[in-house]
């Protein structure tokens, strides 16, 4: 049933008790010919479009819990592709340009809304690095502008220029922004299902099964899946999959945590990022204040961090922002982030034959989750990787051709 | 200001002390003791919100932490706070409140038109439309977010104080109800270090809301008693209105006590407003009670609704009645005390009992008080016109799926006071990744299995036990295990004596039923009242396939409200485990998250705000450079003079003139914050051979050396020079930023790969301050404050010497990073401002100039020399910086060689580190700018590298600058395009980095 | 936040160390041995188990020293700590 005004009203009529299923809820089959393992944004989005662009219908989304509860379900729903190297940033903006229209072309409202994201420079080493992002970016095509700090407080007029680290300027990626994260899982997980995608929750990988090798399939805790092509899509649990196939990754996984406030009338339009004190800032729309930390520097899989980080980070956000102070926190989180050493992520062909991987996305990977899945969907359906996907194989961990973007900018998220 | 529903007599609340207070402009008054709520009910305000989505009028619900509905703006100005739940806020005098989320005023409300075209905004509604044009969906958000959110933020800084303290204690005990003192007591008898914390301001808990009688006396004298015993138990703290709201790992647990909350704003100024506690606790007793849960029935949300057991708090505790007829709608023996204490008062009231046959002891009382009670009946229906006026009655089939429409009776009544069973409140247990079990007898969730690394008991209603008496024994024996847990002996106390009524069974039934199925008529079922989630929204997220628990929260945002569902969630649950066919076990809980209760940002900081938010470092010098105009830059947390201004110059002017004066006479910069490192030990030699690329071993003593660090990916990382003071004693200097790092790089690699090699790092920076004068005129300079010869026989280039500098002892490095005469001048720190002065004293003559940063930066750039982090980026070998005289040929082995000859980073053609010398001499590129292989009228123009450093240099009178250029080295006079953000193209040809003295002259002269 | 038995000083709060990934990795002694896999393998790719982690952790506002410990990275149960000259304990998840 196409969503619509029209459908609702129509809907309405019948007290919304005709609505179907967003997707089916089918009992996996002995074999597909592509196993997407991980139901989370980027896995779905893989699934949608191998099905929708790549001419591959006979998938299966294999999920261990609920679609969408990982990272997808627990970021700051941040969106932006002003990123340093040519390599980023075209993955990122190929990105962007799907987000654009992505509710049309799902059918979904995934309520992406580019209100503008403001890179803040506190040091004239955070000029400089934005001096030579912004130029980078605008030679590939990416919006940036250089804000004073008088403009700076005009989009926020709140904003305390004269904090511990002077507010020098700000990088503005207009089209940059937020989306609605649960919208996206969902969005692409009933579109996948339209063109026949099975999407099959709870359903946990417990093996491969590999010849001569060459992967032929999944064991689950649902029983064996043949498939002629596996991708892993599962972030911080990537390095447990990796594991089972028999090989390491260049990966740990890290908690990461994020706050929201209580709602309040909207106050503060676009997002905010700042490395210099760590804060970064948006308003949703139901009114939180969403607030990412910075992670915890111990590899764990608990999806809880130490309460210290959150000091941090409300002290961050405290000292740019004073009149938060009598604000409150309403909820805090955790989730699992897959880091890679030059912090970019891996989209890759594996030892294994056939066996694809796409993680190590990070802080950052929710931005990225349409540009993720079409460059993975296309790399999986084709015989060679896409080629916006190509720089970031494992293989750069032995050549040395890194993509360093957490050392050139030490820019975070 | 007659305070119309106040009882005569009763309460603990104190009638001497009238306060006045306002609520949307309305003079109001109450009493102390009052919460916000209590006195607004003493004045029959019944209307005090609008709700989140359909902004439908709401009322006050709850009596405590657990209110959904009434929350109030508070105070104005710097002091304003939204979402204050009034339940919780205690009355003080001149109190301003003001209602929220409606325009106009609360009585009318623009919005409210929501609520009548809510059929059309089911849950996720916005997920299936506001997606055509394209183009309008941030004008639909636009308006999508002015109705959402609730209070207003403030508007000025925070004008108050708030603290932290950290505490240990044997024994935490959360919660001073029944159980919690009990536990408490014990645990002090037995000697143990207990804190006691209780979010009320009086401690007693349920036991101030009831008649209990304990040991014969009233319930409130056993709590005194307890009190007292414990307040002269100086190993005890008793925190009051402190609400302990995060459980985190290793049994460290975060509270937030309210200081100054209850009084006018700015009372005492000398207490802080809150007060955050960090407890790290060897056990814990969590006595945190349970929250009795609404029954879920049609139009549940008007005002005048509210928990059976606020209606009693309000009467017991607060002397208020909060209507003159009540109806108890109750599927449990519990709310049947209401009722009593309602008719105690001398009110209308009834009783409508889903349950065909309750029976026990308080059913008996109702009877023999001639309480009607409509058993087997449900409220179907509430008749609110402006306020409450009647509830509709019918009948209940047996199995409790529909009622009987010609049963049909209407009771009028001010107040619906509702209860459908008791929720323990295993929020901080679950934190501390405790897991949760279905207890049938109760519907609901208690306390299951605990984790090792935080262990604690959990006790009395929040362990589903709710006789007195068994919540008594209960703590008793928690806090006697926990205190033994902790290492006290143990300690026996009799369990008091309590009759308690034997109650009977409750009977569960999630969804109450009305004269039309649940989502078909106009009439709503909120099982959620902060996010006006229904319990048709329940069932069209199901229906759509959003069954689990975490997409139905996501889905319908159940529990997402400020409250985070403490009275929906499992009527939420329940309704779903009807729905989906499946017992609750199976169906689960979404995850508790922390805070328990809201946190404010501002006690979360604590003390480390303003000034001692991240601490700025400062040289001995720094008071020298406040008083002579120093604009400062930061770097790491340093605070560094950036130049020194005079006379109205701007930057550009003063950095000039810095850098002329450098060249011609000399200049005197404050290298104070480079790190410093103090290298002992006979292996030092060949731990600088292994972390610098150059070779170490043949540096005599009393020489100097630069080098270069890698990480093992090869990239240059940190630079420095270090100097051999004696045999087995060196120097290291660090960029200032890297100082830490470089130092736990060093420690890593000799504690944990090389443990066998002697040599002691220690970190020196702040020991040492060092003026470095630079210019023809430093060593006439240096030599009227100095004993020793200066000529280059005798102290010649890229040496050290020991010796006195104005009579201060003081090691002097001749090394030099503007390229000129330099002498690095070490003196013991707290010499260092009187060494600086006196060289600046002495240096008039010479036209000594003072200067920052920015000058720094210009004058090493005439000479090539990098900024690691300005002129690298962490991708950058020293091959690409064209150094590679200092990759040593010989050494096998040091940090990062074997990267340098992977097939990626051996490869010709990479960026390299060549200077720019633009057409146009008076251009200077902007730090930034990228060279593009080809102008193109637009982007995307692929790039060969980009400026990384960029200046107008005054000696060589024309513009500067380096950058990273792909194959940069073979590029050589090649001239190249620069595409500017504006749009204009720079010509530029690649040069020699080295601009200025390429031979290294006058350095050496 | 965690509970840090020093080897040096006993337990500690985490605040007061920091944690500096998996221990027991040995540089290799012949570097210009290795391929460029092997090579890569030592300086990237760690071991990121779901359990039982042996991990380095540096008291850095204490004693400074480095030492191993071993951890649960599910319940982050910190089950043993040691000085780097001790070998590593064989512990089961």
């Amino acid at each position: 049933m196409k969503y619509s005004i029209y459908s609702l009203i129509r809907n309405a009529f019948s007290y919304h008790e005709d609505w179907p299923q967003a997707w089916r809820s089918p009992d996996p089959r002995s074999s597909y010919e592509v196993v997407i393992v991980g139901g989370g944004g980027h896995g779905l989005a893989t699934a949608y479009y191998l099905a929708s662009e790549c001419g591959v219908r006979d998938v299966a989304v294999i999920e261990k819990g609920w679609l969408g509860g990982g990272n997808t379900g627990r970021n700051t729903t941040i969106v932006r592709s002003n990123y340093l190297w040519d390599e980023s940033a075209a993955i990122y903006d190929h990105s962007v340009k799907l987000w654009h229209g992505l509710s049309q072309q799902l059918n979904y409202n995934v309520m992406f809304s580019p209100r503008g994201l403001l890179h803040l420079a506190h040091s004239v080493h955070d000029m400089q690095e934005i001096g030579r992002r912004g130029n980078s970016n605008f030679l590939n095509g990416i919006d940036a502008e250089y804000l004073t700090p008088q403009q700076v407080k005009e989009m926020v007029p709140f904003i305390n220029l004269n904090c511990r680290y002077p507010v020098m300027g700000a990088l503005l990626q207009r089209r940059g922004g937020v989306a609605r994260h649960d919208a996206v899982a969902w969005g692409y997980a009933r579109a996948a299902d339209a063109l026949g995608v099975d999407i099959i929750q709870n359903c946990e990988v417990t093996g491969f099964e590999i010849d001569d090798g060459t992967v032929k399939g999944v064991r689950t805790s649902r029983g064996n899946i043949s498939a002629n092509k596996v991708g892993c899509v599962v972030a911080g649990n990537c390095s447990v999959l990796a594991e089972m196939a028999g090989f390491r990754l260049p990966i740990e996984s890290f908690p990461l945590q994020a706050l929201v406030s209580e709602p309040i009338k909207p106050i503060i339009d676009c997002v905010v990022m700042s490395n210099g004190v760590h804060a970064y800032i948006s308003q949703s729309d139901r009114g939180e204040l969403v607030i990412g930390a910075s992670s915890d520097a111990y590899n764990s899989y608990s999806q809880r961090g130490g309460f210290n980080v959150i000091e941090d980070t409300v002290g961050a956000i405290v000292e740019l922002y004073p009149i938060f102070s009598r604000m409150c926190m309403l909820r805090q989180w955790g989730g699992i982030v897959d880091v890679t050493v030059d912090r970019s992520p891996l989209i890759s062909k594996t030892p294994i034959k056939n066996l694809y991987i796409n993680c190590g996305w990070g802080t950052g990977g929710f931005k990225a989750t349409p540009g993720s899945g079409h460059v993975f969907a296309h790399s999986i359906a084709g015989t060679d990787m896409h080629p916006i996907a190509a720089p970031f194989s494992i293989d750069r961990f032995n050549t040395g051709a890194l993509i360093d973007e957490g050392a050139a900018a030490a820019v975070a998220h | 200001m007659s305070q119309k529903n106040r009882i005569a007599q009763g309460g603990r609340i104190d009638r001497q002390q009238l306060l006045r207070f306002s609520f949307d402009g309305r003079e109001l008054s109450g009493y102390a003791g009052d919460t916000l709520a209590s006195a607004l009910l003493a004045n029959d305000v019944q209307l005090v919100g609008r709700s989140f989505k359909y902004h439908r009028p709401r009322g006050i619900f709850s009596a405590g932490a657990e209110e959904p509905n009434a929350l109030v703006q508070l105070g104005e100005g710097a002091y304003c706070e939204p979402n204050i739940r009034a339940t919780q806020l205690e009355l003080y005098q001149g109190l301003a409140a003001t209602s929220q989320n409606r325009w106009p005023n609360l009585r009318f409300d623009i919005a409210a038109i929501n609520s009548f075209i809510s059929r059309l905004i089911p849950a996720g509604f916005y997920y299936k439309t506001f997606m055509w044009p394209a183009s309008w969906w941030m004008t639909y958000e636009h308006w999508i977010r002015k109705t959402a959110g609730l209070g207003k933020s403030p508007s000025q800084p925070d004008p108050d104080r708030y603290e932290q303290r950290h505490a240990h204690c044997d024994v935490l005990v959360v919660g001073a109800g029944p159980a919690g003192l009990a536990a408490a007591l014990v645990a002090g008898r037995a000697g143990a270090r207990v804190i006691l914390a209780d979010e009320q301001s009086e401690f007693g808990g349920a036991l101030l809301s009831g008649e209990k009688d304990i040991d014969g006396a009233p319930a409130t004298k056993w709590a005194s008693d307890v009190q007292q015993e414990l307040a002269q138990n100086d190993q005890v703290t008793l925190l009051r209105r402190t609400t302990v709201t995060g459980y985190f790992d290793y049994n460290y647990l975060v509270a937030l006590e309210r200081i100054t909350d209850h009084e006018p704003s700015g009372t005492d100024p000398h207490l802080p407003r809150q007060r955050l506690w960090k407890i790290r606790a060897k056990q814990v007793v969590l006595a945190t009670g349970a929250i009795e849960r609404p029954l879920v029935f049609a139009d549940n949300d008007r005002p005048g609704v509210m928990l059976a057991s606020a209606a009693r708090t309000y009467i017991k505790r607060y002397a208020v009645l909060p209507a003159s007829s009540l109806v108890v709608f109750t599927n449990n023996d519990s709310a049947y005390q209401t009722a009593l204490d309602v008719k105690e008062c001398g009110a209308q009231v009834s009783i409508v009992d889903i349950r065909t046959n309750p029976k026990g002891e308080l059913i008996d009382r109702a009877q023999h008080e001639n309480i009607m009670i409509y058993r087997g009946c449900a409220v179907t229906g509430v008749n609110y016109r402006g306020r409450l006026r009647s509830v509709e009655v019918m009948r209940l089939y047996e199995d409790g799926s529909a009622v009987s429409k010609s049963s049909k009776t209407n009771i009028e009544c001010g107040v619906v006071a509702t209860s459908g069973g008791w929720t323990p409140t295993v929020h901080l247990h679950s934190q501390a990744r405790g897991s949760l079990a279905f207890n049938e007898r109760i519907a609901a969730f208690v306390p299951g299995e605990g984790v090792r690394i935080n262990p604690h008991l959990s006790v009395g209603a929040c362990n589903g036990i709710f006789e007195l008496s068994r919540c008594l024994k209960d703590g008793l024996d928690a806090g006697s295990t926990a205190a033994k847990a902790a290492g006290f002996g143990s300690v026996s106390i009799p369990v008091p004596r309590v009759d308690d009524a034997v109650q009977g069974d409750l009977r569960t039934l999630w969804a109450i039923p009305c004269k039309h199925p649940i989502g078909r008529g106009r009439k709503k079922h909120f099982h959620e009242l902060h996010n006006d989630a229904t319990v048709e929204d329940l069932y069209l997220a199901v229906r759509e396939g959003f069954g689990a628990v975490e997409h139905l929260k996501r889905y319908t945002t159940t529990g997402m409200g400020t409250d985070q569902g403490k009275t929906s969630n499992l009527n939420a649950l329940g309704v779903l485990s009807e729905i989906r066919g499946e017992p609750l076990q199976a169906i689960g809980t979404t995850t508790f998250r922390p805070p328990y209760t809201p946190l404010t940002f501002g006690a979360v900081v604590g003390q480390n705000r303003r000034d001692l938010f991240l601490q700025k470092r400062k040289t001995p010098m720094h008071p020298w450079h406040d008083q002579n105009g120093a604009i400062y830059e930061d770097v790491g947390d340093w605070k560094r003079p950036r130049f020194f201004p005079q006379g109205g110059e701007d930057m550009d002017a003063a950095v000039q003139r810095e850098c002329k004066a450098v060249r011609e006479k000399v200049g005197i910069l404050d290298a104070s914050t480079l790190g410093k490192i103090d290298l002992q030990g006979k292996d030092c030699a060949w731990l600088l051979n292994m972390v610098y690329t150059n070779a170490w071993s043949k540096l005599e003593i009393g020489r100097c050396r630069y080098g270069l660090m890698l990480n093992e990916h090869g990239m240059v990382f940190d630079d420095g020079v270090t100097t051999r003071i004696d045999e087995n004693h060196y120097h290291m200097t660090t960029t200032t930023g890297g100082a830490a790092r470089v130092l736990t790089w060093l420690e890593e690699w000799l504690q944990t790969e090389w443990p066998e090699k002697e040599v002691y790092c220690t970190s020196v920076t702040e020991q040492w301050a060092v003026a470095a004068i630079n210019g023809p005129a430093a060593r006439e300079l240096l030599s009227e404050l100095t004993d020793i010869p200066l000529d280059s026989d005798h102290f010649p280039f890229m040496s050290m010497q020991k010796c006195t500098v104005a009579g201060v002892p003081a090691r002097v490095f001749r090394i030099s990073f503007t390229g000129e005469l330099a002498f690095e001048i070490n003196v013991p720190a707290h010499y260092g401002l009187y060494v600086w002065e006196q060289l600046i004293e002495h240096g008039r003559k010479h036209g000594i100039c003072p200067y920052g940063t920015e000058g720094m930066h210009v004058l090493r750039a005439e000479k090539g020399f990098i900024i690691v982090g300005q002129d690298t980026d962490g991708s950058v070998t020293p091959f690409d910086l064209g150094m590679d005289w200092i990759v040593s040929k010989k050494k096998e082995d040091f940090i990062g060689r074997r990267s340098l000859s992977r097939s990626d980073t051996a490869k010709p053609g990479r960026k390299q580190l060549v200077g720019l010398l633009t057409e146009d001499p008076q251009v200077v590129l902007p730090e930034g700018t990228h060279i593009v292989a080809e102008v193109k009228d637009r982007p995307p123009m692929p790039t060969l590298g980009h400026v990384t450093s960029s200046y107008m240099s005054p000696n060589l009178g024309r513009s500067i600058a380096m950058a990273l250029v792909y194959d940069g080295q073979n590029r050589m006079g090649q001239q190249l395009n620069l595409k500017l953000m504006d749009g204009r193209v720079v010509k530029a040809a690649v040069a020699d980095p080295v601009f200025y003295d390429k031979e290294g002259a006058r350095a050496r002269g | 936040m965690f509970l840090i038995n020093c080897p040096w000083c006993g337990q500690r709060e985490q605040a007061e160390f920091s944690c500096h990934g998996q221990a027991h990795i040995v540089r290799p002694k012949n570097p210009n041995d290795l391929s460029d896999e092997q090579w890569g393998d030592y300086v990237f790719f760690r071991d990121n188990p779901k359990g039982i982690h042996y991990e380095r952790w540096v008291h850095v506002h204490g004693c400074r020293r480095w030492f191993n410990a071993v951890r649960n990275t599910v319940t982050d149960e910190l089950l043993v700590t040691y000085k780097p000259s001790e070998s590593a304990p064989e512990l089961e998840n």
